[in-house]
């Protein structure tokens, strides 16, 4: 089974999707991404899906399954590059893709997720004066 | 036996014997239905090729057309009334031509007093009933090309994305929305943000004459697809009637923006890139 490799860029995990994904593709990358972004503690996953021309629901579903995992460790998904024909698809099948944020590429899904993350430094750095202030 | 195929080689010997007089008369018959919109020359050129290829089946009653000796007359009609078609004679004229020659030929056969040969060109005449009709049908079909044509065309035509601003594309619909179109405008307009990278798309119904809850879908369907692929669209010129409509029939456009006119449309679009379009302070225009 062909694995799809995930990238570390910073504190961006790239999942760039170039082959034509079976549903157990899908569920051992969902297993292969939670457990990276456990452990490189990234605040944010890309998906570029701009390779993939088909779809079906089980990988409509993957997108919103995999924003959910990253929710969990805190993390922002963004899909980037999502072709029209796969655009139309899923409207069509009627498929949400819930918290998953959407670029047109990567270039554009890499500038939200950077003000996505300046903005939660931006309350860590609040919190960490108010401790400070504390301690003080 | 003998008699009758006598009689029937007489009527087309008496065709090819008097070739020319008949194409002539034939093609004063048929332009006197064309009223001049058609040159003389033209016509005649038409009548002699037709009359060339009528000739080695003017021995048979027209019964069925199917068979491979028509071929030849046969798409050669239908070329012609194709092209009659396309410059806007009506069927009765493009028809009327092939009959012209019924008349001619009975003129030329009046003053025989042979009856073999009268049941021969009466025979004749049945054939040249089933070219006429051919004629027509071949009419018709060519018209119904030409409006297949001109409907994919207006389908082409009526669905233009154009872009109004660095990443901001429009797209003015008018006329009525159906599933057809809006499929096309879906995948253009799709496209289109691919190709530019556009992040904006505006959908400005103020040419839309009606909207139903199957049209709203449609452009539902629309804005959630471009938001899957990371653009924001908004749906902009809606009419006081068609509002009115959509909260009669209950549709619902959630969290799609919608704006009063297309230039509102554009500023919100412009906002959202942190664009800001203001007056210069002097207030003259240059």
């Amino acid at each position: 089974m062909e694995r799809v490799p995930i990238l570390k860029i910073g504190d961006v995990l790239l999942v760039s999707i170039q082959i034509d994904l079976q549903d157990q593709g899908v569920l051992a990358l969902q297993e292969d991404l939670a457990e990276r972004i456990s452990t490189t503690g990234a605040y944010g996953v890309i998906i570029d899906i701009s390779a993939v021309d088909i779809v079906d629901s089980f990988i409509g579903r993957m997108f919103a399954t995999i924003a959910s995992i990253s929710k969990l460790f805190d993390a922002d998904t963004v899909v980037v590059g999502m072709r029209p024909a796969v655009a139309i698809t899923l409207v069509e099948l009627g498929l949400t893709l819930g918290d998953v944020r959407t670029a047109l590429d990567l270039d554009r899904g890499m500038k939200i997720l950077r003000v996505l993350g300046k903005q939660r430094r931006g309350s860590f750095a609040v919190t960490d004066d108010f401790a400070a202030e504390e301690v003080l | 036996m003998a008699a009758e195929s006598e009689g029937i080689h007489r009527l087309t010997d008496l065709l090819r014997a008097n070739a020319d007089t008949l194409i002539d008369r034939w093609t004063a018959l048929a332009s006197s239905a064309f009223r001049g919109r058609l040159t003389t020359n033209e016509l005649e050129r038409d009548s002699r090729e037709l009359f060339a290829s009528l000739l080695p089946v003017a021995e048979s009653d027209g019964r069925d057309l199917t068979s491979g000796q028509f071929s030849e007359l046969k798409s050669m009609l239908a070329e012609l009334s194709r092209g009659r078609a396309r410059q806007g004679f009506t069927p009765s004229e493009t028809a009327s031509s092939v009959f012209a020659l019924k008349q001619a030929v009975q003129e030329l056969t009046e003053a025989e007093e042979d009856p073999a040969l009268f049941r021969q060109v009466m025979t004749f005449s049945g054939l040249l009933d089933a070219l006429g009709l051919w004629t027509f049908e071949s009419y018709s079909r060519a018209r119904e090309e030409i409006i297949k044509e001109q409907s994919e065309q207006l389908l082409e035509l009526t669905t233009p994305v154009v872009k109004i601003w660095e990443g901001v594309l429009a797209v003015p619909l008018v006329g009525t929305l159906d599933s057809a179109r809006t499929q096309v405008v879906m995948e253009k307009l799709l496209e289109a943000l691919v190709e530019t990278g556009s992040e904006h798309a505006i959908i400005d119904i103020t040419g839309v004459l009606a909207v139903d809850t199957q049209v709203a879908q449609h452009l539902l369907k629309t804005v959630v697809a471009a938001r899957l692929m990371g653009a924001e669209c908004t749906v902009s010129g809606i009419r006081p009637q068609i509002a009115q409509t959509i909260v009669a029939l209950g549709i619902e456009f959630g969290d799609i923006t919608t704006k009063a006119s297309l230039a509102d449309a554009l500023r919100h679009a412009l906002r959202s890139e942190g664009i800001d379009v203001v007056r210069r302070r002097d207030g003259r225009t240059s």
